[in-house]
């Protein structure tokens, strides 16, 4: 089992492919989803992986968190290599060191909003008490105390991403991993959503998202382009200095 | 944008619809293949569909006697048998070089569809650079930007007056960036034709 102190005496990368590879179908009918792909997360790092549809970023972040295994090619969660691991130490990693957020955000709709945010910490054996404690916590940190004890039925799309958020973050995951995470939302909601990952950063949470929205992706630290299972163009984005910003607003210099 | 080798716009006549990059653009065109004034003009014509009518009839010959002058591309007279004789013009290193430049400048340019519209066009022509990376290296070039005036956007607190500006340039450049996907599209769908 991975504890949160062996994180903090890793030094290095939270997460780091080598030569990943993943490959679909056989013969005339192989697809290459992802090619030779070199990644490195630096602790605390917010990076957004953009792309066209198909182009592999989804595969990605399934190899990352250990969904799915890579046809070649390393994944090291903190030090530790992760892709040969057993199906069995596989879902344990997933429960303690991973948090994901979908697009479709895979809450259980018989659960209210607090019990879902409850499940991991329970899963992770935690006591009720504890999860309980965890989940208001969190509840609050996403701005919904007031929604605990609603189903996901009774809420918004953009209060449903919210909740998964503060699911994912239960057991202080290592790394969230967001697909798509605006993908069903719309602008208000949107913008709701990109202000939590915001604060996420600001809090030193390790993120990767992979989006087509490019307001989530500005909100990272570095952007990565792929195509065609490959990354193609890499950019760390700095806060920019007034005299940019006030070119964008038409203000000439 | 770095300014152009000896050859200024600025001086250009008024009439019709002033297209800043046009020396960029017919170079480009020229590192493809020699071309003629005429079968320039009518590439550009291809690429801006009713925005050449604006264009001024005779800019294309003005700048290539600016480009020549500037030692950017070379003519030679060619003689037609029931016609006069045509300059056909061919691109020199000088001018190679610029075109280059040209392309891989990722600074936003301000009448922003038009230019890099033709900046893809060219470049496609010429074969001297792939339009789908150029797109992404614009993409993440406003993407920078997006994410500086998000930030600073973020930043203000809910209801404050420089948050609706700034709100303001943010869409902007959303807007850019989902034409940038249509280019993206559109290239990458050329690729294999």
């Amino acid at each position: 089992m991975m504890h949160a102190n062996e994180s903090l005496s890793h030094v290095g990368p939270v997460l780091r492919t080598r030569g990943l590879e993943k490959e679909y179908g056989k013969g005339a009918g192989l697809v290459r989803a992802l090619d030779a792909v070199e990644l490195e997360v630096a602790s605390g790092e917010t990076v957004a992986v953009m792309g066209p549809s198909g182009c592999g970023k989804s595969t990605l972040l399934h190899l990352l968190g250990g969904l799915e295994r890579p046809s070649g090619g390393e994944v090291w969660l903190a030090g530790r290599r992760i892709d040969q691991l057993s199906e069995k130490a596989l879902a344990r990693l997933r429960r303690h060191a991973i948090g994901f957020v979908f697009q479709a955000f895979h809450l259980m709709d018989e659960l209210t909003a607090a019990e879902n945010v409850e499940l991991p910490a329970l899963l992770a054996a935690r006591s009720p008490r504890a999860a309980r404690r965890r989940a208001a916590e969190l509840l609050e940190r996403v701005g919904l105390s007031d929604r605990a004890r609603h189903l996901p039925s009774a809420l918004s799309g953009g209060e449903r991403q919210r909740v998964a958020i503060a699911r994912a973050l239960s057991n202080q995951p290592l790394v969230v991993l967001a697909d798509e995470p605006t993908g069903n939302l719309d602008s208000t909601a949107t913008l709701d959503v990109l202000r939590l990952l915001d604060s996420l950063r600001a809090a030193g949470q390790t993120l990767l998202i992979v989006t087509h929205d490019a307001r989530i992706a500005a909100t990272a630290d570095r952007l990565i382009s792929m195509r065609d299972g490959a990354f193609v163009e890499e950019t760390r984005l700095t806060r920019g200095t007034t005299g940019q910003l006030g070119e964008l607003a038409g203000l000439e210099g | 944008m770095p300014e152009a080798v000896g050859v200024s716009m600025k001086e250009q006549p008024s009439q019709g619809y002033q297209l800043r990059v046009v020396q960029e653009v017919l170079l480009a065109l020229l590192a493809k293949e020699a071309s003629h004034g005429y079968q320039l003009r009518a590439r550009l014509q291809l690429a801006l569909g009713p925005l050449a009518e604006a264009l001024n009839q005779g800019q294309v010959y003005v700048t290539l006697t600016r480009l020549e002058k500037a030692g950017l591309v070379s003519s030679e007279r060619v003689g037609q048998a029931d016609r006069p004789d045509r300059k056909v013009y061919e691109l020199t290193a000088a001018g190679r070089t610029r075109v280059t430049e040209w392309l891989e400048d990722t600074s936003w340019p301000k009448p922003a569809p038009a230019e890099f519209h033709l900046k893809l066009v060219a470049a496609a022509a010429a074969g001297l650079a792939d339009p789908v990376r150029l797109v992404d290296m614009q993409r993440h070039a406003l993407l920078a930007g997006l994410a500086a005036a998000q930030r600073a956007a973020l930043a203000e607190p809910a209801g404050s007056l420089a948050g609706l500006l700034l709100e303001g340039v943010v869409l902007r450049q959303q807007a850019d960036l989902r034409w940038l996907e249509a280019c993206a599209r559109f290239w990458n769908a050329t690729k294999g034709r």
